[in-house]
C-alpha cells in the first residue's frame, strides 16, 4: 500500500509539475524577433495618407496595432503600444476591441480613441470581438460580438450588435430594440441576431445583417427615427462605399462559406468582383471601385488583399487583418 | 489520498465506504479537467483559432447518441469480462488523451470533431462500470448516501473547473494550449488515482447464457418498470439550458451574469446530494426520486406565474438533481444481480438519456411554435401527470 501511495504521489506531483512550467513558460513564450521588418517609437496618428491593420506576423510584436503608408503598403511596419484584436478608424475617431485575459465568460473591452489613437472612452461588454466600425463623420463607433451561452443549442451562438455615440456618450448596448419592417409588416422574433452595422456620410443612415429562423435580411435602418427596412436578403457584413451607391458583402455559398460580392443600391444588381476565394469578414472599401479583405493563408493566419471591381486581387500586405485608411 | 486505505471516515463522510469516496475524488478531478475545457471551448474555437461558429454548429449534438450507445457498451463489456475498473479506466483514458488532441488538431474541423468524440466515447465508456463499483461497494441500505457523496465531490470538480481555466488563461496571458495541457495533466492525475486507490469488486462469473443479458434483464418486471418510468419522466424533463433562459427571460437578469446561473443549480445539487441521498435510504428512493420531479415542476411554475424569484427557481432546480442523479441508481441498484449491474445501470440510464435528448428537441420545436412561455408550461403540465402516474403504479416498493 506504501509503496502505491508514494509511485502515485510522484506521478501526480509530476503532471502537476510540467503543466505548471508549460503555463510559466507560455507567460513568456512566443518568438522574441519579429518575422517581418517593423519599427517603433515613430508617431502614429491619422494624416489621410495611412494604412492601419492588426499586426499578424510572428514576434513580440504581434497583435499589435500597425501602420503603414498607402503609397507604400510593403515599408517596414510601425508600431505603437496599442494592441487589438480588432480595430477601426474614420474621420478623427477609432475603435479598438481587445479581448479581456483571463475573462470566462469572455469579456471584451472596447476602447474609442482619438485622431492620436489616445483613449477617450471605455466600456466593458460580454461576448468575444468579432466586427467594428467606425461611421464616416467619426461620430459614431459600432461592435459585433459574439456571445455564447445565449440560445438553447450548448454551443449555439448568438451575435450581438451595439454602437457609441462619440459626442454625447450615449451607449446602445445592443440594436435588437430596432424596429424592423419585413415585406411591409413589423417583425417580431425571439431569434433574432443582428451584425455588421455600415453608416452612410450622413451620419443617420444605416445598414446591418439581421438574421431570424434561418434567414439573413439586409436592413436599411434610420437612426433617428430607430426603424429599418428589410431591402434584400443573404447579404451579410454590409459595407458601404463612400460614395453611397454601392454595398459590399459576403455572399453565403454554403454552411460556413462565403464569397465577396456587390450590390447596386439603385439597379439591385449584385456583381462578383474577381476573386471567388472564401472570406469570412466585413469588407473596407479604398475609394469607391477598390475592396479590402483579409484571407487566410498556408500558416493559418490571415494576409490583407485588395480587389477591383473589375480588376484582379492582389496581395497588399501579408501577415495582416482589420484594415482601416484615414 | 489515504483514503481508500483508512477505512471509514469521520464526519461529514462517516461510514461511506473509502473506494466510493475515492471514485468520488476520481470524478472530482476529472470533472475540473473535463469543465475547464467546456469552459474556454467556444471562445478557443471562434477567438482562439477564428472558426466561424457555423462551421462547428453541427460537431455538437451528434456525439450525445453515440455516448448513449456507447454506455452500453461499456457496461456490457464491464460486466462480461468482470472487470469494471478497468473498463472505468479506459473510459477516463480516454478523456485525459484527448485533451492533447487539441494541440494535435488544430484548426482542422474534422479533427477536432475526432477529438471531442473521443472525449465523449471515454465519458460514455466509463459511467455504467463506474456507477456499479459505487453500487457494489456501498451497502443496500445506504447506498443513496453513497451516491450521494459521490455527486457531491462530482459537482465540486464542476464547480472548480470553470475557475481554474480562468486563472490557467490569465497566469498564461490567454494561452489555450496551456488550458489544454493542464486540463490533461489533471485528467492523467485522475487515472492515476483510479489505479491506485480504487479497488475492483470482482462479481460472481456471468453464467454462461448466450445472447446479451440485458435482454433478459429487462424480463424482470421491477427492473423493466423502473427503467420505463425512469424515461417516461424522462421525455418530459425540460433541458437545463431552457431552464435558464426562461429564468433570464423571466426577471431579466443581464446577459454578462447569465452563464453564472447554473452554477445556482450546481451550489444546491452540492449542498443537497448526501441530505437528500441519505433521505431516500431512509424513507424510499423512489419517493424521493419523483420529489424531486415535483421541485422541477414547482420551479417551471414559479417561472410561468407572477411570483417568486431566480434563486428560488435556481434552488429547486438543485434539489431536482440532487433527488435525481444519483438517486436512481441507488434505486434501482439492489435490484440488479451483482455480475449484470454495470449493463443493468447502462441500460436505465440510457434509457433516460436518450428520453431527455428527445425531450430537448421537443421543447426547441414547441418554442418555435408557440414562444417559450406555452411551451415550458405544456411540458409542466405533462411532466406532473406522468409524476402523479408513476407515484400511483409504484415500480418498486423501496422496504426501508
Amino acid at each position: 500500500m506504501r509503496r502505491r501511495v508514494v509511485v502515485a504521489a510522484i506521478g501526480v506531483l509530476a503532471l502537476v509539475g510540467g503543466a505548471i512550467t508549460y503555463v510559466a513558460h507560455a507567460r513568456d513564450g512566443g518568438a522574441a524577433e519579429n518575422a517581418v521588418p517593423v519599427v517603433t517609437g515613430q508617431p502614429m496618428r491619422f494624416d489621410g495618407k495611412t494604412l492601419f491593420f492588426r499586426n499578424l506576423a510572428e514576434g513580440p510584436d504581434a497583435g499589435k496595432l500597425a501602420a503603414v503608408p498607402v503609397a507604400d503598403p510593403g515599408a517596414a511596419r510601425r508600431v505603437g503600444e496599442l494592441r487589438c484584436d480588432r480595430f477601426a478608424a474614420a474621420h478623427s475617431t477609432a475603435i479598438c476591441l481587445r479581448l479581456k485575459a483571463g475573462s470566462l465568460p469572455a469579456m471584451t473591452d472596447l476602447i474609442v480613441l482619438d485622431a492620436s489613437l489616445r483613449e477617450r472612452h471605455r466600456e466593458t461588454l460580454p461576448g468575444t470581438p468579432s466586427r467594428a466600425r467606425v461611421s464616416p463623420d467619426g461620430r459614431f463607433v459600432n461592435w459585433t460580438l459574439f456571445v455564447t451561452g445565449d440560445s438553447y443549442a450548448a454551443t449555439g451562438f448568438s451575435t450581438r450588435t451595439g454602437l457609441y455615440e462619440v459626442d454625447t456618450g450615449r451607449l446602445v448596448k445592443t440594436i435588437e430594440e430596432l424596429a424592423v419592417f419585413v415585406d411591409g409588416k413589423r417583425y417580431f422574433a425571439s431569434d433574432v441576431n443582428y451584425w455588421g452595422i455600415t453608416f452612410a456620410a450622413d451620419g443617420n443612415r444605416f445598414y446591418v445583417t439581421m438574421a431570424s429562423k434561418g434567414t439573413t435580411y439586409l436592413i436599411e435602418a434610420d437612426y433617428r427615427a430607430y426603424r429599418g427596412t428589410a431591402i434584400a436578403e443573404n447579404v451579410e457584413c454590409p459595407s458601404l462605399s463612400p460614395d453611397g451607391r454601392r454595398i459590399a458583402f459576403k455572399q453565403k455559398v454554403s454552411n460556413g462559406v462565403w464569397r465577396l460580392a456587390v450590390l447596386d443600391l439603385a439597379t439591385r444588381r449584385i456583381t462578383h468582383p474577381p476573386d471567388a476565394r472564401p472570406i469570412d469578414d466585413q469588407l473596407v472599401w479604398q475609394g469607391n471601385d477598390t475592396l479590402l479583405y483579409p484571407l487566410r493563408n498556408s500558416g493559418n493566419t490571415l494576409d490583407l488583399w485588395s480587389v477591383g471591381l473589375t480588376t484582379p486581387a492582389k496581395l497588399l500586405v501579408p501577415q495582416a487583418t482589420s484594415p482601416s485608411f484615414t | 489520498m489515504y483514503l481508500a486505505s483508512v477505512g471509514p471516515l469521520r464526519t461529514p463522510l462517516r461510514r461511506v465506504p473509502g473506494n466510493v469516496v475515492a471514485l468520488g475524488i476520481v470524478s472530482l478531478v476529472t470533472d475540473v479537467s473535463a469543465e475547464m475545457v467546456t469552459a474556454i471551448l467556444p471562445l478557443y474555437l471562434v477567438f482562439g483559432l477564428g472558426l466561424n461558429p457555423l462551421q462547428f454548429g453541427l460537431l455538437d449534438g451528434l456525439y450525445a447518441g453515440a455516448t448513449a450507445v456507447l454506455r452500453l457498451v461499456g457496461g456490457h463489456v464491464a460486466d462480461r469480462w468482470r472487470r469494471l475498473k478497468t473498463v472505468a479506466g479506459v473510459g477516463y483514458a480516454l478523456s485525459a488523451i484527448s485533451k492533447v488532441g487539441f494541440l494535435a488538431a488544430g484548426s482542422t474541423v474534422p479533427a477536432i470533431g475526432a477529438v471531442l468524440a473521443i472525449d465523449r466515447a471515454g465519458k460514455g465508456l466509463r459511467t455504467a462500470p463506474r456507477d456499479a463499483l459505487i453500487s457494489l461497494s456501498s451497502d443496500p441500505s445506504t447506498m443513496g448516501r453513497s451516491f450521494g457523496v459521490h455527486r457531491a465531490l462530482d459537482t465540486i470538480g464542476g464547480f472548480l473547473g470553470p475557475l481554474v481555466a480562468s486563472l490557467v488563461l490569465w497566469a498564461s496571458l490567454n494561452d489555450y494550449n496551456s488550458v489544454f495541457v493542464t486540463s490533461f495533466a489533471l485528467a492523467t492525475c485522475g487515472v492515476i488515482l483510479l489505479t491506485a486507490f480504487v479497488r475492483d469488486q470482482s462479481p460472481p462469473p456471468t453464467p454462461t447464457s448466450r445472447g446479451l443479458p440485458m435482454l433478459s434483464l429487462l424480463r424482470e418486471g421491477k427492473f423493466r418498470r423502473c427503467c420505463v418510468w425512469a424515461a417516461a419522466l424522462g421525455l418530459f424533463t425540460i433541458t437545463d439550458s431552457f431552464v435558464y433562459l426562461a429564468v433570464q427571460r423571466r426577471w431579466d437578469i443581464s446577459t454578462s451574469l447569465f452563464p453564472l446561473l447554473p452554477l445556482g443549480t450546481a451550489g444546491t445539487f452540492l449542498l443537497l446530494a448526501i441530505p437528500l441521498g441519505r433521505l431516500g435510504d431512509r424513507v424510499g428512493r423512489w419517493k424521493v426520486f419523483l420529489g424531486g420531479h415535483l421541485a422541477l415542476i414547482v420551479a417551471l411554475v414559479i417561472v410561468c406565474g407572477p411570483v417568486g424569484t431566480w434563486w428560488l427557481v435556481l434552488a429547486l432546480h438543485g434539489a431536482f438533481y440532487a433527488a435525481t442523479d444519483g438517486v436512481l441508481p441507488a434505486a434501482v441498484g439492489p435490484l440488479l444481480p451483482e455480475n449484470l449491474r454495470a449493463s443493468g445501470l447502462a441500460v436505465l440510464q440510457t434509457g433516460q438519456a436518450l428520453a431527455r435528448m428527445a425531450a430537448a428537441v421537443t421543447v426547441g420545436l414547441l418554442w418555435t411554435f408557440w414562444d417559450l412561455r406555452p411551451a415550458l408550461l405544456a411540458f409542466t403540465l405533462a411532466l406532473l401527470a406522468v409524476t402523479i402516474a408513476a407515484a400511483i403504479f409504484r415500480p418498486l416498493e423501496v422496504r426501508r
